[in-house]
């Protein structure tokens, strides 16, 4: 897919077709018929800027560059955000978890809804067209986890900050702009202490906060991945649909 | 060329004069009063204690090789830290479970790989890129005892590891045009925050810094680590809004700059 994607020529019909594609949005349907009108014109490959995130094929696309990575990044964080928030409004949670523990996760519920609410403000600014633009809220689905198990809750939130930690640092490289990746880079170092507060509470005397199992014992380095490797990873809890032809 | 030069070694007479002229400038103090005096130093504010080193190290360019070996020197830093207090017996071995020490083992076979890491990419020790590791005092002339003082050593090893995530992050911008150095460098900072988290934890902290504070019982000469970590407006979005200013702080940590790590570590260089 990546490889018939063409550079686009900048021309005036490119911002009308950005607005009947918004338009195109509201419904499945519309933008069925509207994209089979495209195709006939001009291909797939031209129908837009493949860096903007916005609607293809009738689904929500990441998009490439900046704007792809941080739609991205958006969309991690609005999982750990909702993941959180479901985990401190369990019926259960104060009976599940300790102090430390209710504290931790606390803390965490409030750092992942700042980052998600973070990355709205910040695309809904920096978008062109934001209304087509920005990602909506995903909905999830955590099948039969249970959040009232202090093992289940745990086991997931540290796969979830695990590989939040190695979607930013695998997409680090795929910025452009030297604020995005400092911005992004003040966001990873607070993941990656999650991450080994969570493996804290599980396992508290070992070395598992930094542990063999993520960080290399030649190296020395922690885990850096993809988009294409993370995605079907979070894609587990996400039921609304999106895809992201054009990042790595 | 070392892109990262030390300043010019001054002859040994020198060395031993500005040496005595710093401890006799604290004689008058007495041990209290010399404690007090270093503790009320923020860590590289302290234009005598710079002076006084021959061999401070000097900021890096602000290119993929000088953040590189302005990496690696920090690497070198808390590599032999954490050797010398493993070594030392500091660490106390059985309490909690043996967690202490097991936490130090892992961080120091980090460190120990970053160093050996860092010097293969930069071309090995005959590269001209190859920086050689500074002489270190995590005594700072007397005024810490890390290796015989626990708790001194666990808040210097939280000052280092803070300090680490805030110096790769600072370094990014550098690093931008070499996608496979930044992301080794990205690598290497989630380890340090990972690191960081624990050692906090162990000091009975949060593992993520509130506002810009240093955290309960750490020294006030710390506190150059955690300066301007208390921002809570991030590309102009208020993060204090949602749950106030620790959360909107604590969800973002801000990168040092090259000379702001330099005077840091040039505290304990000598």
């Amino acid at each position: 897919m990546k490889n018939e994607v063409k550079i686009h020529e900048v021309d005036p019909s490119l911002n009308n077709r950005r607005s009947f594609l918004k338009l195109s949005g509201l419904t499945l349907v519309t933008a069925g018929l509207v994209l089979a009108g495209c195709s006939d014109n001009d291909n797939d490959e031209e129908m837009d800027d493949t860096s903007l995130p916005g609607i293809r094929n009738g689904v929500f696309d990441l998009g490439s560059g900046d704007f792809g990575v941080l739609t991205y990044a958006y969309a991690l964080e609005q999982l750990e955000a909702d993941f959180y928030t479901k985990v401190v409004n369990a019926t259960s949670f104060n009976a599940t978890f300790n102090d430390t523990e209710r504290q931790v996760l606390t803390d965490l519920y409030h750092h992942e809804v700042i980052h998600r609410d973070f990355f709205k403000a910040a695309l809904s600014g920096a978008l062109p067209d934001p209304s087509s633009q920005l990602l909506p809220s995903l909905a999830f689905n955590y099948g039969a986890l249970n959040f009232n198990s202090r093992t289940e809750v745990l086991a997931t939130a540290k796969a979830l900050e695990d590989t939040g930690v190695a979607a930013y640092n695998g997409a680090g490289k795929l910025i452009k702009s030297p604020d995005y990746l400092v911005l992004a880079g003040k966001i990873v170092s607070v993941e990656a202490r999650h991450a080994s507060a969570i493996r804290s509470l599980i396992n508290p005397n070992s070395k598992d906060f930094a542990g063999d199992d993520v960080i290399n014992t030649s190296t020395g380095l922690d885990v850096a991945q993809d988009p294409s490797k993370i995605l079907p990873i979070a894609g587990g809890f996400i039921t609304t649909k999106f895809t992201a032809k054009y990042l790595p | 060329m070392n892109i990262l030069k030390f300043i010019e070694t001054f002859t040994d007479d020198s060395l031993m004069r500005s040496t005595g002229s710093r401890r006799d400038s604290f004689s008058q103090f007495g041990n209290i009063g010399k404690t007090l005096a270093y503790a009320s130093i923020p860590f590289g504010l302290s234009a005598m204690a710079n002076k006084a080193l021959a061999k401070d190290i000097t900021a890096t360019p602000a290119t993929p090789i000088g953040a590189l070996q302005f990496a690696l020197t920090l690497e070198y830093l808390e590599n032999e830290f954490y050797a010398m207090a493993l070594d030392s017996g500091v660490i106390p071995a059985s309490e909690n479970g043996g967690r202490d020490l097991k936490v130090f083992q892992q961080i120091a076979a980090h460190e120990a790989d970053h160093v050996s890491f860092l010097i293969a990419g930069l071309g090995g020790t005959m590269s001209a890129n190859f920086v050689p590791k500074p002489t270190f005092d995590f005594t700072v002339g007397g005024a810490f005892d890390p290796f015989g003082d626990y708790p001194t050593f666990l808040a210097l090893a939280q000052a280092f590891e803070d300090t680490g995530v805030r110096a790769y992050k600072g370094q990014a911008g550098n690093l931008i045009t070499t996608p496979d150095l930044l992301t080794a460098a990205l690598q290497i900072h989630s380890v340090e925050a990972r690191h960081a988290s624990e050692v906090r934890r162990l000091r009975g902290l949060k593992g993520w810094i509130s506002n810009d504070e240093r955290g309960a019982g750490m020294p006030e000469a710390t506190q150059a680590v955690y300066a301007g970590e208390g921002v809570t407006v991030q590309a102009g979005y208020n993060t204090a809004t949602l749950f106030g200013a620790a959360a909107g702080s604590e969800a973002y940590d801000e990168p040092l700059a090259t000379q702001q790590v330099v005077d840091i570590a040039n505290l304990f260089i000598v």
